[in-house]
């Protein structure tokens, strides 16, 4: 390439080490790590809730949403189909018939589950998406470009699109009503509204004690499981239920955090950008090693 | 045995019968895309909740970025290889890769429910490295600038050389020729020629792990959700495997778009240099067969293979017609020597192996937990992503019209020395 060995081994070391000089390794540390120990969490207690809907209307009137008027919210027809929160519904209650008890059946209110490890904050390329540490997960739709990463990495499918706003769609979901409760001191609307104290609002650890200590109580009335104490590596959001919760349309989950695998790769590569500029280096080696050699 | 050949414009009419085939399609598109922009993305998309990704993620980018692999496998194998024999369809590779890129960014302007803020990821105070997605996107803007910037010798060569303007411009020609003609562009594009040339080979090695760092990438970003896609496709190796069958298809992409040129522009296909390029193709697909195939039986996904679901099913013919076939059609001389045998072969790995590929793990391998219904692009959606192909196409016929890309046609003896 009409250049002598001595400049081409120059320019190769001043890429590689100008690469290595770029603004690099923050320690991306997991989004969880910023975690106060006294986060809050919110208990859903199925086995209370009777399927009056007005957790649905209150969080409507919270942010905003367009919204029926409240005496619409007892008609029971929409019980026929299982609802998901949306662009303009941040949370539904579905009902879910038990084979043994038909006259009793299960409502379950679905919403953000506000996770530990939450995938959606690991998935945004942007940063739109912020596990605070009270706990919430956040969503800042002036950073988003609607690229929907984070609907497709959410695994209880949460994150719900504008798609028919033209001109600024952004993603939408439960807040954890942040500004009510970091700011008003309140309850969030719905856990506020509820008649029936389905939901109780308090520190993630109380509440994991909480629900234990109902479950001891009441041994016949509960699954024996907390769901969202591990599921994905744990939600702000826990549920206890009289029935399987893979039967309430709750997804299976384990108890490993879906981000784990992707962070660990992505860690590893802009650690010091160590193996880009191994393979620069390697390739750089070839290229001069195999000079001369026509073919 | 043959000597590097001469890159010339292609001397070709421009408006044929095709072109103006693709010109309708891109109309159309076009149509599709101005309404997409006013009345927005569900307004003729079927994207939904359950499926925010279709066919303009699963197609457009994801195997935009596959298919366009061949800038640079061919990059590697004749610059850092110093493989000169190969030397003349490293131009028309690069050039595929720079449109294939080009056409990425423009898919996803469509795409994006925010288009407008497709730039945020260059601000450091955005950046969030924990995402695939950040990868992709860093990796695809920087290989795009090293691409642009590859391109400047052929731009330099074709300035100073003979400029050939189709027809069409003519409206140009005047004051293009009399642009050329001026002292300071002419210095101008001495020192890029000059420049370009010394650092060409930073550019070339920056290219091949930009290029292998975003083609894994692409596959780690399946990886966040292994609750919703399907066995058959989902591992923990995923980005090794995107990684393997880009580099794979390279040269078959290479194979595909040089016959497919040859055939255009009533050339006989390049077979001194595609047949020797087959020669390696097996090693490649055959990795990538081993590594797919080892990871389902470690997996023990291979039981999901035969039990007749659709998913299954778009999975025995990515693999077994689009992986399987061709490696040990490939293995054989005379089918390498074929130009039919060699084109099927590269046809059967990029449209199944690869294409089909993206398609399954991004859109049909993707189950939601609540979908009522299948996803199914709209006819809105494929318009826009026929369009984008067509566009391509047409501003690859075009710049190699104009520009010294493809080599010189062959005279009568040459082309019997094979």
């Amino acid at each position: 390439m009409g250049m002598n060995r001595r400049d081409m081994l120059k320019l190769i070391l001043a890429g590689g080490g100008s690469a290595a000089l770029t603004p690099s390794a923050r320690a991306w540390s997991s989004p969880r790590a910023r975690v106060d120990p006294d986060r809050w969490g919110m208990l859903v207690d199925t086995t209370r809730c009777i399927g009056c809907r007005h957790c649905e209307w209150a969080c409507k009137q919270q942010n905003e949403l367009p919204s029926d008027p409240l005496s619409r919210f007892s008609d029971t027809s929409v019980f026929e189909a299982h609802r998901r929160p949306d662009a303009t519904s941040y949370t539904v209650v579905n009902r879910f018939v038990r084979p043994d008890k038909p006259e009793r059946p299960v409502y379950i209110k679905v919403q953000c589950m506000h996770c530990e490890y939450a995938a959606c904050v690991s998935a945004c390329l942007v940063g739109a998406f912020q596990k605070e540490k009270g706990g919430s997960v956040q969503y800042d739709g002036w950073k988003c470009m609607g690229c929907r990463y984070c609907m497709v990495a959410c695994p209880f499918q949460v994150p719900a699109y504008e798609y028919f706003n033209a001109f600024t769609p952004v993603v939408r979901k439960c807040t954890f009503c942040f500004e009510r409760v970091s700011q008003e001191g309140k309850f969030p609307a719905c856990a506020h509204i509820c008649p029936q104290e389905v939901m109780t609002f308090g520190k993630r650890a109380d509440l994991l004690i909480a629900a234990r200590e109902r479950m001891a109580k009441h041994p016949d009335r509960y699954v024996p499981h907390i769901y969202g104490e591990n599921e994905v590596g744990g939600t702000a959001w826990l549920y206890l239920a009289s029935f399987p919760f893979d039967q309430l349309g709750l997804p299976v989950l384990g108890d490993t955090p879906v981000t784990q695998l992707n962070e660990t790769v992505q860690h590893a590569i802009f650690k010091y950008f160590i193996p880009p500029i191994a393979l620069y280096s390697l390739l750089g080696a070839m290229m001069w090693t195999y000079r001369d050699k026509d073919e | 045995m043959s000597h590097a050949e001469e890159a010339l414009p292609v001397e070709k009419p421009l408006f044929t019968p095709g072109v103006f085939v693709l010109l309708g399609l891109i109309a159309v598109g076009l149509g599709f895309a101005v309404y997409r922009y006013l009345f927005g993305l569900g307004s003729m998309t079927n994207l939904n909740d359950q499926y925010p990704w279709g066919i303009w993620i699963g197609v457009d980018v994801a195997s935009g970025v596959a298919l366009a692999a061949g800038g640079f496998t061919t990059s590697a194998l004749a610059h850092i290889f110093h493989r000169k024999h190969y030397h003349a369809i490293v131009r028309p590779a690069l050039l595929t890769a720079m449109l294939g890129y080009t056409f990425v960014g423009l898919s996803l302007m469509v795409d994006l429910g925010k288009y407008y803020n497709i730039w945020h990821p260059i601000l450091p105070s955005m950046w969030q490295g924990n995402s695939a997605l950040f990868e992709v996107a860093m990796c695809v803007m920087a290989y795009l600038a090293v691409l642009y910037l590859e391109f400047v010798p052929i731009l330099v060569e074709g300035l100073k050389g003979k400029l050939n303007l189709p027809a069409p411009l003519d409206l140009v020609r005047g004051p293009v020729e009399s642009l050329l003609k001026q002292g300071w562009f002419q210095q101008i594009v001495d020192f890029a020629g000059r420049f370009f040339g010394k650092i060409m080979f930073l550019l070339v090695i920056a290219g091949v792990v930009l290029s292998c760092m975003h083609q894994s990438s692409l596959g780690a970003l399946m990886a966040i959700a292994p609750y919703k896609v399907h066995p058959l496709w989902y591992t923990p190796v995923m980005t090794l495997l995107f990684l393997m069958s880009a580099i794979a298809v390279g040269y078959p992409m290479v194979i595909f778009e040089s016959m497919w040129a040859s055939r255009a522009f009533g050339r006989k296909p390049e077979m001194e240099i595609l047949t020797p390029l087959a020669r390696l193709m097996p090693f490649f697909i055959g990795a990538y067969m081993v590594a797919k195939s080892s990871d389902l039986v470690i997996r023990g996904a291979y039981v999901y293979l035969f039990d007749g679901s659709f998913q299954s099913n778009m999975f025995l013919v990515e693999f077994g017609l689009g992986v399987v076939l061709p490696f040990f059609l490939l293995l054989s001389d005379r089918v390498r020597r074929s130009p039919a045998g060699l084109f099927l072969c590269a046809a059967l790995y990029v449209i199944l192996g690869v294409l089909l590929n993206r398609i399954n793990v991004f859109v049909i391998g993707y189950t939601p937990p609540y979908a009522t219904r299948p996803y199914v692009p709209s006819i809105g959606e494929v318009a826009i992503t026929v369009a984008m192909i067509s566009c391509l196409i047409l501003l690859y016929r075009l710049i190699v019209s104009i520009l010294p890309v493809l080599p010189a046609p062959e005279s009568e003896e040459a082309s019997h020395a094979v």
